[in-house]
């Protein structure tokens, strides 16, 4: 089984099971908000003080116990990081709203997800500040597009992890965080030592261990390494082979002359042959990249995902289109298709009536089986056939974008 | 509640008030908190691929409202046409049921632990009212920001921090610098 998983990913009327099961996360969130004292808008305020730094020990202690686990699991290769949403890096609207957050938090003395908790345990001061959040809320609706340009553009960087930004094995990374996370634990109970006379000789023993079980967790993230590349398709093998064995992912020369020009999609071409094809000929617009280096791509696809993002491989035929396909969906790269039949199969259909092209029929596969007058790569018409002489052309259309898990509001929703 | 039961037959009221009378217990260890929210988070992660959220599903309760009210000035305006322009709807989204489930657990670990209880925390040097007032006007400020930064406390800095989002690290930071610089100057509201 592979997790996350597939049902789960969104809501939908489809699968009721869905709502249910947010309802159930929702639970047991609210639950604990409300055991760790979140529903106490003073316990909250505290953090600001000294006297108690259950804020940040609750936050904290759940980054890095999720964060262990979660890495544990990617690292095993049951939990595939990419289909993980990791909230876009959108830098300067974050840390401004961040610190406008803060104003209101030690102003209002909640945060919008610990209100609803005291808002449904009696607290009238959490009531009053449910309203406020859902006040501001509407504010921010009605003067977003008073910097529209600078709220969607101002340091964004996609989805950016402390990996790339360190460039830093994920283990390390797990395991610093930990770290630090203990050193601001240790820090916190010193504050509560000096500023809330609280008697640490009274803490439960336990949490030491409970420390040295997470570094060890951590450590082992190292020692587990990431799965490769091999690894990571070997678990989708079943379902993409058999995708692969009903052409469900092989598109028709006609199909991605289409796409070229669907202003609703947004076509990335990747040809996958030797420089030398190339040059001699390739379709407009097409980007070269070597097979091995197909890996190299995957960070900034990644980063840059949309939900109307098409990506198209190509080789000569269709071997190593198709293992550059199994690569990008083995990184969780989504929407990408092959060429069916190749650049051969493309030309034989849009430069048939080219002269400067001829084909020479007895080649091995992979290599092309057409000479060229010129390596004029993509100034033959062949590379971007005019859409007036090819306007109806009959095929049984095969793209369907995935569901992204990009969400128009962040994180939040 | 069974002393209530000898005398007299129980109304409806008399249970809802005995919702607020339990003994209160204490609140959880916080690394205990810590630990058990972080396996809640984890599951999320795990199973749906998501982490948590608040605001996000209050705003979309709040565009629902608008919509109903002035569907073309949601339309016209581009926040608000992403979420609930055209057919869209609002609620289609995981993290409304999120919202949802937060409020029932929440009410029902207030209840299980005797927490049921309608009061007013504040400081002791300010009345409800101020302390009413101050929490309308921090809501307010905090669902601006919130919206700005593309998530809040639960669904940027906890979810975005444990799978190790740049944008959540610099936001929590930042969340907590805010806080820490006014922190002196408002102190007459907690202390």
């Amino acid at each position: 089984m592979n997790f996350p998983l597939p049902s789960l990913l969104t809501t939908s009327a489809d699968n009721p099971w869905s709502y249910l099961a947010f309802l159930a996360i929702g639970f047991a969130f609210g639950y604990v908000l409300e055991i760790s004292g979140f529903g106490n808008s003073q316990k909250l305020a505290a953090q600001f003080y000294f006297t108690e730094l259950t804020v940040l020990k609750v936050m904290f202690g759940a980054i890095v116990t999720a964060m262990a686990l979660i890495f544990t699991m990617v690292g095993l290769g049951i939990l595939d990081y990419g289909q993980i949403y990791v909230n876009t890096t959108y830098l300067w609207p974050m840390i401004v709203g961040g610190l406008i957050m803060g104003v209101g938090f030690i102003i209002g003395g909640f945060c919008p997800g610990t209100s609803l908790v005291g808002m449904v345990t009696g607290k009238l001061d959490a009531l009053f500040f449910v309203l406020g959040v859902l006040f501001g809320i509407f504010l921010f609706g009605e003067t977003e597009i008073y910097f529209d340009h600078w709220w969607q553009n101002s340091g964004y960087l996609g989805r950016f992890t402390l990996m790339d930004w360190l460039n830093l094995p994920t283990g390390v990374v797990v395991t610093l965080v930990v770290a630090m996370a203990l050193f601001m634990f240790w820090g916190a109970e010193q504050l509560e030592r000096l500023f809330g006379k609280r008697d640490l000789a009274k803490e439960p023993k336990l949490r030491l261990a409970g420390g040295a079980a997470l570094l060890a967790v951590a450590v082992g993230v190292i020692l587990i390494g990431s799965p490769t590349t091999e690894q990571k398709y070997a678990r989708l093998a079943p379902a993409k082979d058999a995708a692969l064995a009903n052409r469900e992912t092989q598109i028709v020369p006609a199909e991605l002359f289409h796409t070229m020009y669907d202003n609703t999609l947004q076509l990335v071409m990747l040809d996958v042959r030797s420089e030398a094809d190339y040059n001699l000929f390739h379709l407009r617009g097409a980007r070269r990249i070597s097979p091995a280096e197909v890996k190299t791509l995957v960070p900034e696809l990644i980063a840059h995902a949309a939900p109307n993002r098409v990506i198209v491989v190509m080789s000569n035929d269709e071997t190593a289109a198709t293992e550059a396909w199994k690569t990008l969906v083995a990184e969780a790269v989504p929407n990408v298709y092959i060429l069916e039949g190749g650049v051969n199969n493309w030309l034989a259909f849009f430069g048939k009536d080219e002269l400067a092209i001829t084909p020479t029929p007895s080649a091995p596969p992979e290599t092309l089986r057409f000479a060229f007058a010129a390596a004029l790569g993509d100034r033959y018409e062949a590379s971007a056939p005019s859409p007036i002489e090819y306007e109806a052309l009959e095929y049984e259309p095969k793209i369907k974008l995935q569901l992204q898990r990009d969400k128009s509001g962040g994180g939040c929703g | 509640m069974t002393a209530l039961t000898q005398s007299k037959p129980i109304t409806l009221k008399d249970r809802l008030s005995a919702l607020f009378r339990r003994p209160a217990k204490d609140y959880a260890h916080p690394y205990t908190g810590g630990l058990l929210l972080g396996l809640v988070l984890f599951a999320a992660f795990f199973f749906t691929g998501n982490g948590l959220g608040a605001s996000g599903g209050l705003n979309r309760y709040l565009v629902l409202v608008e919509d109903a009210i002035a569907p073309e000035h949601v339309d016209r305006t581009p926040y608000l046409l992403k979420l609930a322009g055209g057919d869209k709807n609002p609620l289609d989204d995981w993290v409304v049921m999120v919202v949802v489930g937060a409020m029932i657990g929440g009410f029902v670990a207030g209840w299980l632990n005797g927490r049921l209880k309608i009061e007013t925390n504040k400081g002791p040097n300010i009345t409800a009212r101020q302390r009413w007032f101050f929490a309308f006007l921090g809501g307010a400020i905090m669902g601006y920001g919130a919206r700005m930064a593309r998530g809040c406390t639960s669904g940027l800095a906890l979810s975005g921090g444990a799978v190790l989002s740049v944008g959540a690290w610099a936001f929590m930071f930042a969340v907590f610098g805010g806080a820490y610089m006014l922190a002196y100057f408002v102190r007459k509201l907690w202390l």
